[in-house]
């Protein structure tokens, strides 16, 4: 029987198609889609197949997660906001099939007021810590939520290892900047890349994670993968995906929203049915796959664990 | 030469009046109806069948507003093509397409007022008088009322034509409003409605020239 050891010189066969060879391929799928020509082509091939991702075997369960029903990994997986994608709720999930590129191992860069600061590479930033399954309700902005069962551990274990210094009064989140992975980078429909940030204290909270999967296996481009952040009492869009870079700063970080249009989105943007979003109400949402809207609850239900931290705080102001 | 030939052709070929033309417009009417139909059938076809994504209420809210504002834009086209190609038939099919936008938008605000907000009033008269986009839309829609009330045969008689078209000029507010409606509720990326807002620009532009030619025209 022949076996087939590779050496270490030899390069396994999927390495030798010229990158730039693969590239177009997945230019021209994506350009099949886009004419429609899709439904011509098998769709093997396009995306990942989803029972090819990475299942996380032992999960702890949480006190954090919730009851509710959850939403469904199709609805999660194809209603997005990833604006890196494009704007529409399609784009993402048609257009980040291939993200992350794999031949290239993702780093996050962990620097700023902090006494370990480091570039880390995705499965050692990752390996330290336990994975825990946490059941969430997400609201976005539009009006919209989910339950979304996600997978991750708390930031604040890893904003300790950092050790962060007197100075660190908030934390600066950025998303990769690649227009050729990130088709939706290539319009300046926002200030790229996108920034997100929270004071050190929201940051440090138990509820708040760092997310690397949902339904028990790993995230999906659309969903933010490899590594993203989950605020569970904040507007969605402070959950900043596909994340790059942490930094420890001293001022408020000035956010991809805020500065795109500072009157109608604010640093916090806890949800919050009492302060209207200045061309729409919050007061209710659509839970996606029901029919009837339901009231939206003071920082989306977490209140218990988070009002705090704003106590004293006109939250019509600092919205 | 081609315009005319074509203007020429037309004209034997589809006739009211005579009984051996091949096609009369009230055939093509029908035709043009079901056409104007399909998207709406396109909605409810996609609702029942769970193909419009994951918020299917959102989604058909979106496109029964476009359509509306869709058939604003093709109902102000009728005109200028009259203009381009001499078809002076082009008008009658201009009612039906007048009536496919109120259609529309009477289905958009429905959905608006039963599915976004189940019918509850004081929390739609609230959205109506502090929410600028819901208020603009609001007035559009009303606006389209005494258009609506006024398309019949009789009515332009009643009201003689003249009074009659000042009153339509209304169509050029409503069609600039939907597209501010529309320009209002997007969150970033402004590319759809400004696409609307060139065609609406081009359409009414069209017509000043005309009317600064027909100006001139009078003087010599």
């Amino acid at each position: 029987m022949f076996i087939k050891r590779r050496k270490s010189w030899d390069l396994p066969e999927s390495e030798v198609t010229d990158y730039k060879v693969y590239k177009n391929r997945r230019q021209f799928l994506n350009t099949a889609i886009s004419v429609g020509l899709a439904s011509a082509l098998p769709s093997v091939g396009l995306a990942k197949p989803v029972d090819e991702l990475k299942v996380f075997e032992t999960l702890k369960k949480s006190q954090y997660s919730t009851e509710e029903e959850k939403t469904t990994f199709e609805a999660i997986t194809t209603y997005n906001n990833f604006y890196e994608f494009g704007t529409s709720k399609e784009a993402p999930s048609l257009y980040a099939t291939e993200f992350p590129d794999e031949s290239e191992p993702w780093r996050v860069e962990i620097d700023g007021e902090c006494e370990n600061p480091g570039v880390f590479e995705y499965d050692d930033l990752v390996r330290p810590f336990t994975m825990e399954e946490r059941i969430y309700r997400m609201r976005c902005v539009e009006g919209w939520s989910m339950v979304i069962p996600w997978i991750g551990f708390p930031l604040g274990e890893l904003l300790k290892q950092a050790k962060p210094n007197s100075k660190a009064k908030y934390v600066e989140f950025t998303t990769l900047y690649d227009p050729e992975q990130m088709p939706g980078q290539r319009r300046e429909v926002l200030d790229w890349p996108y920034v997100e940030g929270l004071r050190i204290d929201e940051a440090m909270n138990p509820l708040t994670i760092l997310s690397v999967g949902l339904y028990g296996k790993e995230l999906l481009g659309q969903n933010g993968a490899p590594i993203r952040l989950v605020v569970p009492w904040k507007y969605g869009f402070k959950s900043i995906k596909s994340i790059v870079r942490i930094r420890f700063v001293e001022k408020m970080p000035y956010t991809a929203w805020v500065k795109a249009n500072s009157s109608e989105y604010g640093f916090y943007s806890n949800v919050n049915p009492n302060v209207d979003h200045p061309r729409w109400s919050q007061r209710k949402e659509r839970r996606i796959g029901e029919f009837l809207k339901r009231d939206t609850l003071m920082f989306n239900g977490y209140g218990d664990y988070v009002a705090e931290l704003y106590s004293g705080m006109d939250l019509k102001r600092y919205f | 030469m081609l315009l005319n030939s074509i203007q020429a052709w037309t004209s034997s070929v589809i006739s009211n009046k005579d009984p051996n033309s091949l096609i009369r417009t009230s055939h093509l009417k029908v035709v043009l109806f079901l056409v104007c139909l399909y998207p709406f059938f396109f909605m409810l076809w996609g609702f029942f069948t769970h193909q419009l994504g994951a918020n299917p209420i959102d989604t058909v809210t979106r496109l029964s507003g476009l359509w509306a504002l869709r058939f604003l834009l093709i109902t102000l086209c009728v005109t200028p093509l009259r203009w381009l190609t001499g078809l002076n038939q082009l008008v009658r099919f201009r009612r039906m397409l007048g009536l496919f936008a109120f259609f529309y938008a009477t289905v958009h605000m429905l959905l608006y007022l039963g599915l976004d907000q189940f019918f509850d009033w004081s929390e739609i008269w609230r959205d109506i008088v502090k929410r600028p986009f819901i208020t603009v839309g609001f007035i559009n829609f009303v606006a389209l009322l005494p258009l609506v009330v006024t398309s019949t045969n009789k009515m332009v008689k009643r009201l003689g034509s003249r009074r009659w078209k000042k009153l339509h000029r209304l169509t050029y507010f409503v069609a600039a409003a939907a597209c501010v409606h529309f320009l209002m509720l997007v969150k970033a990326d402004i590319r759809e409605p400004v696409i609307y807002i060139f065609i609406l620009s081009g359409l009414l532009g069209v017509r000043l020239l005309h009317a600064g030619r027909q100006k001139q025209l009078n003087r010599q």
